[in-house]
């Protein structure tokens, strides 16, 4: 059987996926700091329920119905605390957590308040107090107060450097020659896109059905290759190369990695399924991070952040809809971890936002501030002024990092 | 901007790069016809250099085989067919990078159109060992020069190039009861006979039959290639022409090679021919089911103006079934990928050169070489060929990469407005609205229907 997967290391080999990516040189003098500071931007706004089920609520049952997960049967959840738990894909991520290398936030977003995208995406990237008021990343104006603004110790592993890494200190770029093929949901947005043409969608759906059955072959042991990704959508090559180019004694301090698919509006799944998969890569790749990191784990914080959660109650369609308030999640050696940090409300609809979301308790800037003054040393007047402009208000959170 | 600009932007041009339809609009017949007033660009190779004409590059495989007879009897441990295989190859390459960098750019993207058509109806493919060497030229050379001019003159000069006499065999075909042939014991090759008459002019119902075709075939007897590239690297050689008047369809041409030019000139002028070529080029411009109404409106013209290209080019311009909205022919994938190409204004940067391969690239692993089709029929020029499952997860999985690599703060939906504007469908708008992400709105865009079709 001819798998997506074999097709796409094929296009490897044929050099296609290289269209245009230029070389990276790293010819580095003296790094001001040993530490890394690792971003992971969730593109498609993550469902923080599913990630961080809170089984210890009256409520998650009935709220979460189809989507809910359970602490027993085949593919239970991870419970961290009696409360919350992790999603049953993240098995590594529960070890680092057991290591206490894992924080976990609860009801934290970003401060915007509508549902779109784009604009979320911007807010979480320019660190603005809207969309489009700022024109740069706050990564990107960070550098200068870190000393990294030379333009060879900040690293976009993407195509071209996100938003978050964009302005006026330099950066640089690297993806490695396989790219991520299409994860499902944007596959899923294609066929709906389809519709309408006979022909495009039968060949879509047909090609989709082959994928299926390769995750088939994948998901059984015997199929199953040590060190393979989590099959068709696979984030290990990102992971490992980025993570072998923080490695370097004069390598990259500060990193973003992109990991999108996490809009889950239709068949999101619960123990199995579309989103089980999609968290089962991201699991994946975060464990070849720290493997690739090797040594420099010790020094490295990692946040993963989505520009806003999902909806608590399961839409028509068996998936959730766009929300306010999710989980970001703080990875590390350097974390101060086994931890999960959460003011919570409940889930009743009383203690939802509009009714329908998690509702927004913690401003995700006092943990990137938090972050960038405890990991990097980055002072309270830049997080103030060039980094966070008006965030005065927003007290950076503490205690994060191990002393 | 109007509906009419974006389909001449589209379905006659090669899509749109920006501002395009813009212009299109203003008249958008008028901007197809200036583009086909002189023959089509011609490539400029990525380095600066030049390209090779046919009389050099014969003169270079003359040169090379006697290299290699050198070799055989010396056995010095060089290879010879290697070093030259490997050269031709990547002089291959190059000649069909600078045929996409044009296609990227080009602001006549009508007449490279035509030039693409023409070189899949007239096909020699660089699949052939012996022809991947002249293949360049031979677009350059027989196909360029002559998109809206005479289809007579187009046939002749394909005939007489050395990557057709080479590619179909005539170069080695010798009249059996000629000087040469009774010397050396050999005959006639009807390959090229063949084609000319199935493929080329009559088509295979055209009406010809065995005897036609070996009758064709001794009529291009002695057509071969020039030892010192003189002429282009054509020559005729009248002591492998095969002796005596020759009957074709009917019709008696003497052993020479006005002859041969005259049984050619009547092929082309044949009604048979005239109804094949205009199915032909309305099934490529307007529908996999070509309308009968269109096909007849065009073989008349073919008909009544002696075979006149811009005459024929004008006609599908005109043609009112040409101009009808809805969901269009698949592209083949270097239409697809170049229009990709055109509508993101790339390439662009300091890497050009790179990203130029890596459109070649890609169209390969779509299923497509240009001038490289695995048999003289050429690529298949209706939508089935190219929708397929894999073909179309393939394109996906290119467009969810090419916007990947776009600069984030790229506006995808001012990008599918421009680009794309009355074409766009509402399914795609509110998918593009919908997505996670700039990279996969752009994505989207690529992947649509009415970006996958014109």
């Amino acid at each position: 059987m001819t798998t997506r997967r074999s097709i796409l290391q094929t296009m490897a080999a044929a050099g296609a996926l290289s269209l245009w990516d230029t070389p990276i040189r790293y010819a580095f003098a003296s790094v001001p700091t040993d530490r890394r500071f690792v971003v992971v931007i969730l593109r498609g706004a993550l469902d923080g329920l599913a990630i961080v089920p809170p089984h210890g609520d009256k409520d998650y049952a009935s709220t979460r119905g189809v989507l809910a997960l359970s602490t027993s049967g085949t593919n239970p959840l991870h419970d961290l605390d009696g409360f919350f738990g992790l999603h049953p894909s993240l098995t590594n991520v529960k070890a680092m957590y057991d290591a206490k290398e894992v924080a976990i936030f609860h009801n934290i977003c970003s401060p915007y308040r509508a549902r779109s995208h784009f604009d979320g995406q911007n807010v979480l990237e320019t660190g603005g107090t809207g969309p489009h008021v700022l024109q740069d990343g706050w990564l990107n104006r960070a550098l200068t107060p870190m000393g990294l603004a030379d333009g060879q110790h900040a690293l976009a592993v993407a195509q071209t450097p996100p938003l978050l890494l964009s302005g006026p200190a330099r950066a640089t770029s690297w993806m490695p020659e396989t790219m991520p093929a299409p994860n499902e949901a944007f596959l899923a947005r294609v066929r709906k896109m389809y519709a309408n043409d006979p022909v495009l969608s039968a060949s879509l759906s047909s090609a989709m059905e082959l994928q299926t059955q390769a995750h088939a072959a994948m998901d059984d042991p015997a199929m199953k290759k040590p060190g393979a990704g989590a099959g068709y959508a696979d984030l290990t090559p990102l992971f490992s190369g980025g993570g072998a180019l923080l490695a370097a004694a004069d390598g990259p301090r500060v990193a973003v990695f992109d990991a999108g698919g996490w809009d889950t509006h239709f068949n999101q799944g619960s123990n199995d399924g579309q989103l089980a998969r999609r968290l089962q890569a991201l699991d994946q790749g975060l464990d070849t991070l720290k493997t690739s990191l090797g040594p420099a784990w010790s020094k490295t914080t990692v946040v993963l952040a989505t520009e806003f959660g999902r909806t608590v109650h399961p839409n028509g369609s068996n998936g959730t809809d766009h929300g306010t308030g999710g989980a970001a999640l703080l990875l590390g050696g350097a974390v101060q971890g086994g931890v999960v940090h959460a003011e919570w409300a409940g889930l009743s609809s009383s203690a939802l936002q509009e009714g329908r979301d998690q509702p927004p308790r913690t401003d995700l800037r006092a943990l990137f501030k938090g972050l960038l003054a405890e990991q990097m040393g980055v002072p309270a007047s830049a997080l103030n002024a060039a980094v966070f402009p008006d965030s005065g208000a927003v007290k950076p959170l503490s205690g994060l990092i191990r002393a | 901007m109007s509906l009419e600009g974006a389909i001449a932007a589209h379905r006659f041009g090669l899509g749109a790069r920006p501002g395009e339809i813009d212009r299109a609009s203003r008249n958008p017949k008028a901007w197809l016809l200036s583009q086909i007033n002189t023959a089509a660009d011609q490539p400029v190779p990525l380095d600066g250099g030049t390209f090779k004409n046919s009389g050099d590059l014969v003169v270079e495989m003359f040169q090379y085989q006697r290299d290699r007879a050198m070799e055989k009897r010396n056995g010095t441990g060089a290879d010879p067919v290697k070093t030259f295989f490997k050269v031709k190859a990547q002089e291959f390459l190059d000649e069909l990078a600078a045929r996409y960098a044009l296609g990227f750019t080009t602001d006549r993207p009508f007449a490279e159109r035509l030039v693409w058509f023409w070189s899949n109806h007239f096909v020699v493919s660089a699949q052939n060992p012996r022809a991947i060497t002249f293949v360049g030229a031979f677009e350059r050379e027989a196909i360029r020069p002559h998109i809206t001019g005479k289809f007579e003159d187009m046939v002749l000069a394909v005939a007489s190039h050395p990557a057709m006499l080479l590619y179909l065999d005539n170069a080695q075909s010798i009249g059996p009861h000629s000087r040469a042939g009774e010397f050396a014991g050999k005959g006639l090759n009807e390959n090229l006979g063949r084609e000319l008459m199935e493929l080329y002019t009559l088509g295979v119902d055209g009406g010809y039959t065995q005897d036609d075709v070996i009758a064709m075939a001794k009529i291009l007897t002695g057509w071969s290639l020039s030892r010192n590239g003189e002429n282009n690297g054509f020559a005729y050689y009248d002591n492998r022409h095969e002796p005596g008047d020759v009957t074709l369809r009917g019709r008696t041409y003497p052993p020479t090679l006005e002859g041969g030019v005259a049984a050619i000139k009547d092929l082309a002028h044949d009604p048979a021919t005239a109804r094949h070529i205009a199915r032909k080029m309305v099934t490529h411009f307007i529908s996999d089911d070509p309308p009968a109404e269109s096909v007849a409106r065009l073989e008349k013209v073919f008909k009544d103006t002696n075979g006149d290209l811009h005459a024929l080019a004008r006609a599908v311009v005109d043609d009112p079934n040409a101009w009808k909205p809805g969901p269009g022919k698949m592209r083949t994938p270097v239409e697809y990928v170049t229009a990709g190409y055109r509508l993101l204004d790339l390439p662009k940067g300091d890497n050009t050169d790179k990203q130029v391969r890596g459109a070649l690239a890609a169209t390969r692993l779509m299923g497509q070489t240009p001038l490289a089709p695995p048999a003289p029929k050429g690529w298949p020029d209706t939508s089935d060929a190219w929708s397929g499952p894999d073909a179309v997860l393939t394109r996906i999985e290119w467009a969810q990469q090419v916007g990947q690599r776009m600069p984030a703060t790229l506006d995808s939906a001012a990008v599918a407005e421009m680009g794309v504007g009355p074409l766009l469908q509402p399914s795609t708008k509110t998918a593009m609205a919908q997505a996670e992400s700039q990279p996969d709105a752009l994505a989207l865009l690529l992947s649509s229907p009415e970006f996958q079709r014109r």
